[in-house]
């Protein structure tokens, strides 16, 4: 029997579940390996019974928590798809502001009006067995993980800075360029690609487990750059995390 | 007879985010009816408050991973009129081509994935790929042309990496858009498949005419900047899109109405027709010809052939462009600076779903007011226009017929949930 898999958006731009179906352009053999019984974006059954849950999106709420619980419940593998599930990436920028005083700022008297509360990872409601990181997801890197996961192996993602695969791309260093770039303590895996097209790493795969900090001081210092610029790069995509390292 | 008809559908698929359509005809007579958007609220025009001009449009382009690069572009072009910019030639050229890859993927997405299997009376487009292979094969071959466009000229579709203020951080080599060129050139056989296959397809009959809006400008079919122009008359420039848009609040929806000259109003491929069809590419009044659709459309449901006229036009047009890019060739530049650091702009583009407008205030670079009008927030009055006109016509169908047309209704104005949930003016407080 094909295992069953299934497709869960929470608070997202949908883009990661749009490159899971641009995926299919090079590999739409996937389609015959399993059975999707439940993608909203694309179709109109809805299944219940799968084995592999792949979720977009941040948990922004309360009853959020209450479906991830019976996914996880379900699911006897839980996928974290993309930047917004992995780290509450840029849902999370708000945070740093509390939650009445955005409320307030956005919908004035109506706030009331909306359940929500601050973004964060699915993992801080429900553990999670794989990531697939980025903003957005990589198309080669999804079908990699997903033919992991069906062989029942634990799946591999990148652990070294995307600096290693800027210097394999022949791409001029962004700090030479004058850019900002987290590239130095970032997790690889994107084929560096936002540094070819002339944009610095914003760490939206999150950091390599043992970042070398000290050396990403000494090329800010080189450059004449402050930690406070690396810092405001940083907001974008780890502002959660930032704020987590704060409170502990 | 059927006088009572509950129809309640939860979590509508195949669109993109969160909407409930909910109707009740209580003894022949519609008690309820309306499309209830249940999105969460994603507070963009919060996330870039205090921060740099030059993340503003990164930052935005994540409300839509479909429109990504839409909202980008017309992020951009908020910016720059803010900070006073004027981009040069080239990169309103390359700008232009990149949204035709931007139009091109949403719509092939819309007019294959989304809207063909309720005509095929099927729940998604994978039963297609055994049943008919060469459809699924043609789609996807389309969505990748598509998505070249994008990445040879700024990195990827979702979500563009080598747009800036004032220009791009990469730009394309020869062999990319002598590439392109071939491609877009390769792909006629499928833009004639595409029209031919929605020239079979046949629409639910409902006519309602209402006030179609889309920019406008005098020598092209406009997508990036131009006049707001209307079907019941009259043209505003960017800067007044407030006295067009008109937006009010309703209790069922975290997405505000907009109301012109009528009580509701249309953007999208279908508006962009009837506002421009006079500037059309030859190719795409041609394939407009074999659809049967002349202005004004006025069927909701003709929205996707619509989309089929502007996917001909698209990479009839990209073709063009790419020629004259071949011709005049592609420079390194470095991007145009601001001129001031303190200013307020108002950016528009026709994004694949309609109209997009973009509305920043800068103090010294950095964001301290947003706001966002997005093409399915202004649907949504006239999406409900539509469902309270259709449904005492269909009544006597029943409660499946009327669910199936209500959803094929929604579904064909292409709407887009998550980007409509948080286009609330804010004034930030300091």
């Amino acid at each position: 029997m094909k295992p069953k898999i299934a497709f869960f958006d929470f608070t997202s731009c949908e883009g990661c579940q749009l490159t899971v179906v641009d995926s299919l352009q090079t590999n739409v053999g996937l389609l015959d390996m399993v059975e999707i019984v439940q993608f909203r974006e694309a179709m109109t059954e809805k299944g219940t019974d799968y084995q592999i849950a792949f979720v977009e999106g941040s948990c922004t709420r309360e009853s959020d928590e209450d479906r991830l619980r019976a996914i996880r419940e379900q699911a006897d593998v839980v996928v974290a798809l993309g930047a917004c599930a992995h780290l509450g990436g840029i849902n999370a920028i708000r945070n740093i502001y509390s939650i009445d005083e955005v409320r307030d700022e956005v919908y004035g008297d109506k706030g009331e009006w909306y359940e929500t509360y601050q973004p964060r990872p699915i993992d801080a409601v429900i553990a999670v067995d794989a990531v697939i990181p980025g903003c957005p997801i990589d198309r080669d890197e999804f079908i990699a993980v997903v033919t992991q996961v069906l062989q029942g192996r634990e799946p591999r993602i990148p652990d070294h800075p995307v600096c290693i695969e800027c210097k394999l791309n022949e791409t001029v260093c962004m700090y030479l360029r004058g850019e900002i770039c987290l590239g130095p303590i970032s997790r690889a895996g994107c084929g560096a690609i936002c540094p070819k097209y002339g944009f610095g790493c914003v760490g939206c795969r999150g950091m390599i487990s043992n970042p070398n900090l000290e050396s990403m001081e000494e090329v800010l210092e080189q450059y004449g750059r402050t930690l406070e610029e690396a810092r405001a790069k940083m907001s974008m995509f780890l502002t959660y995390q930032t704020l987590e390292e704060g409170e502990s | 007879m059927t006088t009572n008809v509950k129809v309640d559908v939860h979590h509508l698929t195949r669109v993109e985010g969160h909407g409930n359509i909910v109707v009740n005809v209580v003894d022949g007579s519609l008690e309820q009816c309306e499309l209830q958007i249940v999105e969460t609220p994603r507070f963009f025009e919060a996330m870039v408050k205090d921060r740099p001009y030059h993340e503003t449009s990164h930052i935005t382009s994540r409300i839509c991973g479909i429109c990504a690069g839409g909202h980008a572009t017309t992020s951009l072009r908020a910016t720059e009129n803010a900070l006073g910019i004027e981009p040069t030639e080239q990169t309103v050229l390359l700008r232009k081509l990149n949204f035709f890859g931007e139009i091109l993927d949403s719509h092939v997405l819309h007019v294959y994935m989304l809207v063909a299997p309720d005509y095929l009376g099927l729940g998604s487009v994978i039963p297609l790929a055994s049943t008919n292979p060469e459809v699924v094969l043609r789609a996807l071959r389309m969505k990748k042309l598509a998505g070249d466009v994008c990445e040879a000229i700024c990195g990827r579709h979702t979500h563009p990496i080598g747009m800036t203020v004032g220009g791009f951080t990469h730009f394309p080599q020869r062999a990319d858009l002598e590439a392109l060129r071939e491609q877009l050139i390769a792909s006629r056989p499928d833009l004639e498949a595409t029209v031919e296959l929605y020239s079979t397809l046949s629409l639910p009959a409902f006519e309602r005419e209402t006030e179609y809006i889309a920019l406008r400008k005098p020598d092209e079919y406009a997508f990036i900047d131009g006049m707001i122009a209307s079907t019941d008359g009259g043209e505003w420039p960017l800067s007044a899109y407030q006295s067009v848009t008109n937006e009010y609040n309703v209790p069922h929806s975290s997405a505000k109405h907009t109301k012109n000259q009528r009580d509701s109003y249309m953007v999208g491929a279908q508006a962009r027709f009837n506002v421009n069809y006079d500037l059309l590419h030859p190719k795409a009044k041609e394939a407009a010809e074999a659809l049967n659709l002349r202005p004004k459309i006025t069927n909701p449901y003709a929205n996707a052939a619509a989309q089929v006229v502007e996917i001909v036009h698209s990479i009839e047009e990209a073709i063009v462009l790419t020629e004259e890019l071949l011709e005049r060739g592609v420079q390194w530049e470095e991007p145009v600076k601001p001129t001031r650091l303190t200013g307020e702009g108002v950016g528009a583009c026709e994004v694949p779903r309609g109209i997009l407008f973009h509305h920043y205030v800068y103090e010294e670079g950095f964001a301290v007011k947003a706001n966002c009008v997005i093409p399915t927030g202004q649907n949504l009055a006239n999406i409900e226009a539509d469902m309270r006109e259709l449904v005492p016509t269909i009544l006597h169908e029943g409660e499946d017929a009327v669910t199936l047309k209500l959803e094929m209704l929604v579904r064909a104005y292409d709407p887009c949930i998550s980007c409509s949930t948080h286009l609330l003016d804010v004034e930030f407080v300091e």
